[in-house]
């Protein structure tokens, strides 16, 4: 029974976490650009430098005496987030909305005081969502406006989309959309909605939550499936471009839709998750070894992302008259 | 990576452990399993002491042949002291001595024992002599009551030791023997009182010392014996019940009322008995077959070592089990744990407490811990120093623990002082943080599995066979080493993964 579940596993060509470390990460994540990516500040300034798209920076607290000057940066924006730079799965993200006097509104409606504000930032500092516990920073970045359309499929919180790079190809692709459930954040385990993307034509297929596929979301009610997300080629380009942005070859690359200002890369990650293989019902490793066997150092972004999008586009339920089959 | 290059270093690997194994195992017959050789014992006694710049002089009795065992071997260590032998009232003593010695010093006595298999003793030419009583006045008045109450009793002499015992041994002890044995008296007192007793009776009888011979220990514990004289030899008596036995694996060392140990010019005297059962001398009998190659082989071997040292690497060598099953049960199987080696350390110190005892002492240190740090979040401490003080709090936690079961005469709560409290310390910080980052299920859940990995180690690291196979072929520890290496190219799924996947091998497509 084990090992027919493991057979029909392999044959599906899922990847698992032993083979991820071994055969990607190890061989093609080189140790020391993982800094690049765990420091978000770090991989904005790279972003910029690159010229793609980040929420833009309003500044950041490094030291603990530098909580004092919070006011006068904070005065000038209404709406912001603050975040741990070498925060984790979303852990220690304060979105605030708006401002009533001296305390904030948060995206969830709930009223923060400006002294509970400055001792999250403390905290930041101390390191309390930092991995390993290290001192952090704390970055303060422009508020992610949802983009319209996808809003309506996700509930308090914006919507973002994981591409799967490897060595410069995006592979795979999902969207993850918060629930009440989630609390506003995009994480699968915490009960976010993961709806697999087409890679060919941006579009969404199947959902997945909490293990169970589902066609609409369970706060908003709104179909999830077959929804077209804007600008799709333009974020394959950029998901593409963080490979020469890192050097990293197997890489998670996490984008935003804002109103205005379109795609923007929120995070970069180094050891990207395997639930986006749940919510494409499609193993990675076909896709792995087609770049390994047929993706050439050489190309440029175009052709990486024309490659992709020729061979890892999904493949569309067959039609009820092919079905049929003919008996003899 | 050079796939060629890996399979030849693990292939170069587990066939040097096969060879030199088999090489041992089958040219050398070196024993398989632990208890072919099961008569034969090393003994060591370690004198360790602190000298003052003055003549020292340190006398320990020596064990001597007996009906039931033959000293085979024996070897004195003293660095820089003379050293002599001499009979004293029936028992063998060592005598070290020195004009001037500083500084601590370590002395040691080592003997290999061969258990003889002479069912009786031969029988005295002449009754012993019975060693004149100290007992006077009031003390010689409960004396001799004592023993006419019993010679009252008892028709025959096995009836009268019982009674003499059981009366000392009572819960409570009436006027007469309270006045003959002190408010605290320890089972030896209780001892020399019943061999004074029966002296008055004029029944030669004496106090025997001796140790279990177990398949491994250190610090062993004397235990001590009532011997009494009847028809022509010394039989031996039961030390509170009085039933004429004494235990298959007794030796014993020596008789009579003087200590192990006596000493002139010296601090912090102690004296550390332990004892193992004898693979060496099994592979020194093999070697005087005829074997050349074996002694160069022998003298580089754990065996070299003294038996206090050899003790520890049968633990340490076991170590390696511990990690391949850690690998084994994180990699292929997918347990969570909190940190990587913290389940073996847990296992280890779980050797001492017993495995249930081991579990509750964890889990109860692990809760209070739990408690102290979730307190210290509200004080918003840096890091090191709510580690440091998580850390101080622990070890006040194992020593009130450590008083409160022995006042309540739970003994194994002793054993929690060798819980490793650095690593508990790290489990509770990590378990914290989980718990705060990813909930209190995930936490629960990587410490229930911390535990479970390290009952699972705890039981493959106390297999005795393994232990004893491990310690005589060391080199087996290559093959274990080529596994793991093994294991570090495994790249197909974890056993948790085939459940976290399920529903994707449920879709037809």
């Amino acid at each position: 029974m084990i090992l027919d579940l493991y057979k029909s596993l392999a044959k599906k060509g899922l990847l698992g976490i032993n083979q991820r470390n071994a055969d990607y990460i190890l061989p093609y994540n080189a140790r020391h650009r993982y800094p690049l990516v765990d420091d978000k500040l770090l991989t904005k300034r790279l972003a910029l430098q690159a010229g793609l798209g980040v929420p833009e920076l309003y500044g950041s607290v490094e030291i603990v005496r530098q909580v004092r000057d919070l006011p006068e940066l904070l005065n000038r924006h209404t709406d912001f987030v603050i975040k741990p730079a070498h925060g984790n799965s979303g852990e220690g993200i304060l979105i605030i909305a708006s401002r009533i006097k001296r305390a904030y509104r948060r995206h969830n409606g709930l009223l923060i005081s400006e002294e509970a504000l400055f001792h999250h930032v403390t905290n930041i500092l101390s390191g309390m969502y930092s991995l390993g516990g290290h001192p952090d920073k704390a970055l303060i970045e422009y508020r992610v406006q949802a983009d319209p359309f996808l809003e309506t499929i996700s509930y308090q919180g914006v919507p973002d989309i994981r591409i799967i790079v490897f060595r410069g190809f995006p592979v795979m692709s999902m969207v993850r959309l918060p629930t009440r459930m989630s609390n506003g954040k995009a994480n699968l385990h915490q009960g976010a909605l993961g709806a697999g993307i087409d890679l060919a034509t941006g579009t969404t297929l199947e959902a997945v939550w909490q293990n169970e596929v589902v066609d609409e979301h369970p706060d908003t009610g709104n179909s999830v499936s077959g929804v077209k997300i804007p600008y799709w080629d333009t974020l394959l380009h950029q998901a593409s471009r963080c490979y020469e942005l890192t050097g990293l070859g197997y890489q998670g690359v996490d984008i935003v839709l804002d109103r205005d200002k379109g795609p923007l890369i929120l995070e970069l990650n180094a050891r990207p998750g395997l639930n986006i293989q749940i919510a494409n019902k499609v193993g990675l490793l076909p896709r792995l070894r087609q770049v390994e066997r047929d993706g050439k150092e050489s190309m440029t972004v175009e052709e990486r992302v024309t490659f992709s999008q020729k061979h890892f586009g999904a493949v569309l339920p067959p039609q009820p008259a092919e079905q049929t089959t003919n008996h003899l | 990576m050079n796939r060629r290059h890996f399979y030849v270093l693990v292939a170069g690997l587990s066939l040097t452990g096969l060879g030199m194994f088999l090489f041992k195992f089958l040219v050398l017959g070196f024993p398989l399993t632990p208890y072919e050789q099961a008569d034969v014992w090393d003994l060591e006694a370690r004198i360790t002491f602190e000298a003052k710049d003055k003549p020292v002089k340190i006398s320990l009795l020596v064990p001597r042949n007996s009906h039931l065992v033959t000293v085979v071997n024996e070897n004195f260590i003293s660095r820089g002291f003379g050293l002599i032998t001499r009979t004293e009232s029936g028992n063998r003593q060592a005598v070290w001595s020195m004009r001037k010695a500083g500084g601590a010093q370590s002395l040691y006595y080592h003997a290999t024992v061969q258990k003889a298999g002479v069912k009786e003793a031969r029988p005295l030419k002449k009754p012993p002599e019975i060693v004149p009583h100290q007992f006077e006045g009031v003390f010689l008045e409960a004396a001799t009551t004592i023993v006419s109450d019993i010679i009252a009793q008892s028709a025959d002499i096995e009836v009268l030791i019982g009674g003499l015992l059981s009366r000392l041994h009572k819960e409570k002890p009436d006027g007469p023997v309270l006045l003959l044995l002190g408010k605290k008296a320890d089972p030896l007192k209780k001892l020399q009182v019943a061999v004074d007793l029966l002296g008055l009776n004029n029944t030669p009888a004496r106090v025997a010392h001796g140790i279990r011979l177990k398949e491994q220990g250190r610090d062993v514990p004397l235990i001590h014996w009532l011997q009494v004289y009847d028809n022509g030899t010394w039989r031996d008596y039961h030390p509170t019940s009085g039933e004429p036995e004494i235990p298959a694996d007794y030796f014993l060392w020596w008789t009579g009322p003087g200590p192990l140990l006596q000493s002139k010019g010296v601090d912090k005297l102690h004296v550390n008995l332990s004892v193992s059962l004898s693979i060496d001398s099994a592979i020194n009998a093999l070697v005087d077959r005829g074997q050349i190659l074996t002694p160069q082989l022998l003298a580089f071997s754990l065996f070299s070592l003294p038996i206090h040292v050899q003790s520890t690497y049968r633990i340490l060598l076991m170590i390696p089990m511990g990690a391949l099953l850690l690998v084994l049960l994180r990699n292929v199987v997918g347990v969570k744990t909190f940190g990587t080696f913290t389940p073996v350390l847990i296992a280890l110190a779980f050797r001492e407490t017993q495995l249930l005892w081991g579990i509750v002492f964890f889990s109860i240190m692990v809760a209070f811990g739990l408690s102290v740090r979730f307190y210290l979040e509200h004080l918003k401490l840096l890091l090191v120093p709510r580690l440091a003080s998580v850390l101080i709090a622990v070890v006040l936690l194992m020593a009130a623990f450590s008083i409160v079961s022995h006042k309540l005469g739970l003994e194994r709560g002793l054993s929690v002082a060798i819980f490793p409290m650095v690593i508990l310390t790290m489990t509770i910080e990590r378990m914290s943080i989980v718990w705060e980052e990813r909930g209190a299920s995930e936490a629960i859940q990587q410490g229930f599995g911390s535990l479970l990995v390290a009952a699972a180690a705890y039981s493959v690291m106390s297999l005795s066979y393994l232990e004893h196979l491990l310690f005589v072929f060391p080199e087996l520890l290559l093959i274990l080493l080529a596994g793991t290496i093994l294991l570090g190219r495994y790249n197909g799924y974890r056993l948790t993964e085939l459940a976290r996947f399920k529903v994707f091998a449920k879709d037809p497509s």
